[in-house]
């Protein structure tokens, strides 16, 4: 028996070692290549992991103000922040409305919005870059432009927040409300405190779109390098712009831009589980 | 049989006619039998509940048909006039030179959108202020009072809070998703394209023309194009749902194996895909299999191969491998959620199936599967619809090349219909197509969702595992 499990045991280390190179193999490129000098060895991905010599340049070059990558940088930061704060708000205040109160046309309201859900995003994309045209928010103005675009329409992402809401005993609610505090105190006083790690899901997912926002934000910020997001910045570095030479600094770019995130990410982790998990088993 | 339980189709339109005559006949009597300022409120919005001293009320309604009123007159007549025909005189130029300003398209059918929109949500207004009117008649014959101007204020945070709570998240979402949405369906039925472009060129109204087009299988139709791409869309869709669902549970179930021991390490490991933007690991991995890339560089050193493989040239290499690295991103993201919910499964199941002699495989497939099925049975629809509309896996890895000659609109063959869309709609400024393509999105999805959330165990059976 115990010979027996120590064989599976081992082909499963086996197995997890060999999963583990396959995940941590891209990343360890990335590294390895972002100090790879972009001056003394050229070239796109060259058919060698590590570098010659051990340089600093990619990331000298992103350092220099006039590469403006830091300005990117900044853009996205801004923009993921707005959107991470105002996003959490709005899917509170529909979570809250839809999941303690009845009144008429909730059902509608619901039904509607799953519908419209199935509506491929972008479709509206002429038309919104219309729209932004009208108050100056593209180009130049494309920052509040795509926060706005970001958090406007974020009321309809309840479903997870909402069914955390419902797991909340409403007799919490009746028992404040005989107490005397209104709806509005029950919210703020009562339930938000306890939603702790709902809200941090919620303002996690939301601060980490904006740095893959690609269609939008070429859309928006079309031709307006100022505007760019890193998203877009490296996009055009490796496929519109020089491939072969910009390729280190996209790693090394890259690096700086994935670093913050995923520590941000590896803390906050728990409750991102708790979020997809809860989410996954409502629907 | 349970009558009367699911109303039929016709049921539900009769009943709505029924409900709908009710309402009208409601309004008449309200005016017959209702007081002077009822009657007048019907005309002037709000004239009730100013002379009953509901201020904040009387004002908001004034307010919304003062603004109304306005918004026609200066506004939205103007370009509602012009609907049926798009507008009929485009921008040139006067006989002295000058630039005439003629109608715009884009706008005339953007404003009249928005009017329709508008009127239509004025008449609830205007029924909310009829009936406002007739309740507060009724209370003050009931000898009741009428809700001050504070109490107005104070019901927003209490019973009224819901219309608090949700008017800007309603308002965003209609100005930023139902209203261009509705303009788009629109566009589908005119001729917007590159040699339409408003105000220059106007376009106009086309009836089902793009449909036709869309399947039209001659060499300039869309036809073999779109059904190209619908099938390896829903190919797609599925792969890229079951394998990395099947997988994903699967490497779940190892880490959570007994024995096995640094779990929490092997998950960080895992979980760094979704922690890393997609952006940066995605345009990373499509480059290595490039013809100059990591893996056949190295491929090429080792002696394997003497010339590049096309991984990204070959339409079938092309399809696998974006199955393949798909895995890669969304393994991660099963393995999280069925770690919480494996370890759910009540292990007095899996106890006395071994004193009854099963093997792990039987146990995997008797307990474990059914019980993933039917928790996980919606999480594996929205998956399915999200990866008929996944964009970044395609764009960023292959950007949905190849393209091919015998593929039309500027499609590849690892286009997904979402990403032709954008392609129709950056590249070629193809908007009619690119609308039509939408609404046909919307169909397969609509569609899918349907018939598949009818027959999920979870929701015909709620009780199933509980």
């Amino acid at each position: 028996m115990s010979r027996r499990n120590k064989i599976s045991n081992g082909i499963g280390y086996a197995i997890l070692i060999v999963i583990s190179i396959i995940w941590l193999f891209p990343f360890v490129c990335l590294v390895l290549q972002s100090f790879r000098s972009y001056i003394l060895e050229p070239g796109g991905q060259v058919n060698y992991l590590l570098p010659k010599t051990f340089s600093l340049d990619s990331y000298k070059f992103l350092f220099d103000p006039e590469s403006k990558f830091f300005r990117w940088y900044g853009n996205t930061l801004i923009i993921a922040t707005f959107v991470s704060v105002l996003q959490t708000i709005f899917v509170l205040m529909v979570s809250y409305a839809l999941s303690r109160m009845r009144f008429k046309g909730r059902e509608f309201l619901m039904r509607f919005w799953l519908v419209l859900g199935m509506f491929p995003g972008f479709l509206s994309m002429i038309c919104l870059y219309f729209l932004l045209k009208q108050f100056g928010l593209t180009q130049a103005g494309a920052i509040p432009g795509l926060i706005l675009i970001g958090f406007a329409s974020s009321g309809m992402g309840y479903y997870v927040c909402k069914g955390y809401f419902d797991t909340i005993p409403k007799s919490l609610d009746e028992a404040a409300r005989i107490d005397g505090a209104n709806r509005f105190q029950v919210f703020t006083i009562m339930l938000i405190p306890l939603s702790k790690p709902i809200i941090i899901y919620t303002a996690l997912v939301a601060f980490m779109a904006p740095w893959c926002d690609y269609i939008f934000a070429s859309y928006i910020a079309f031709g307006y390098s100022d505007s760019y997001n890193v998203a877009v910045a490296m996009y055009r570095w490796v496929m519109t712009n020089d491939y072969q030479g910009y390729f280190t600094r996209f790693c090394a770019g890259g690096l700086l831009i994935a670093v913050p995130i995923t520590i941000l990410f590896m803390c906050l982790q728990k409750y991102y589980v708790e979020g997809v998990t809860g989410g996954a088993v409502k629907g | 049989m349970d009558k009367g339980k699911q109303p039929s189709g016709m049921g539900k339109i009769a009943g709505f006619f029924k409900w709908f005559g009710a309402d009208i006949a409601d309004i008449g009597t309200t005016f017959a039998k209702g007081n002077w300022m009822t009657k007048v409120s019907f005309l002037i919005m709000g004239f009730g509940p100013l002379l009953r001293k509901q201020f904040l009320r009387g004002i908001a309604f004034l307010a919304a048909e003062i603004a109304f009123i306005c918004y026609m007159v200066f506004f939205g007549a103007g370009y509602l006039k012009d609907i049926t025909t798009l507008g009929t005189q485009g921008r040139g130029f006067n006989p002295d030179g000058t630039v005439s300003y003629g109608d715009n398209s884009f706008l005339i059918l953007l404003y009249s959108i928005l009017s329709i929109i508008i009127i239509i949500a004025f008449i609830f207004v205007w029924r909310l202020n009829v009936r406002q009117n007739r309740n507060a008649e009724r209370l003050l014959a009931e000898g009741k009072k009428l809700a001050t101007v504070k109490q107005d204020f104070v019901s927003l945070l209490d019973e009224h809070f819901d219309k608090t709570l949700l008017a800007l998240p309603v308002l965003g979402v209609f100005l930023f998703i139902v209203l261009p949405i509705a303009f788009m369906i629109c566009v589908a039925f005119t001729n917007y394209d590159a040699t339409h472009q408003a105000p220059a060129q106007l376009f106009t109204w086309v009836g089902l023309q793009n449909f036709k087009d869309l399947f039209s299988f001659g060499t300039s139709g869309f036809g073999s194009t779109f059904v190209t791409i619908l099938l390896w869309t829903i190919v797609w869709a599925f792969f890229a749902t079951f394998l990395n669902y099947f997988l994903g549970m699967a490497v779940a179930i190892l880490i959570n194996k007994k024995g096995i021991k640094f779990k929490k390490l092997w998950r960080t490991i895992l979980v760094m895909t979704i922690a890393v933007p997609q952006f940066v690991s995605l345009l990373y991995i499509g480059k290595m299999f490039a013809p100059d890339g990591l893996v056949n560089g190295y491929l090429m050193r080792w002696g394997l191969i003497d010339s590049a493989i096309p991984f990204w040239q070959d339409p079938t290499l092309a399809k696998i491998l974006i199955i393949v690295l798909n895995c890669w991103v969304g393994i991660p993201y099963i393995m999280l959620i069925c770690t919480g919910l494996l370890m759910n499964i009540p292990a007095d199941l899996y106890e006395s199936a071994r004193i009854d002699g099963a093997n792990a495989f039987q146990m995997f497939r008797k307990i474990t599967l059914p019980y993933m099925l039917f928790v996980t049975g919606p999480f594996l629809l929205t998956q399915f619809t999200g990866n008929l509309n996944n964009f970044n896996i395609i764009y960023l890895l292959s950007g949905g090349g190849p393209t091919s000659m015998s593929l039309n609109g500027g499609a590849g063959y690892t286009d997904l219909l979402v990403t032709w869309l954008y392609k129709l709609t950056l590249n070629d400024t193809n908007y009619k197509m690119a609308s039509v393509i939408g609404i046909m999105v919307f169909l397969v999805t609509a569609i899918i969702s349907l018939v598949v959330y009818n027959i999920l165990p979870s929701v015909k059976d709620e009780e199933g595992f509980q």
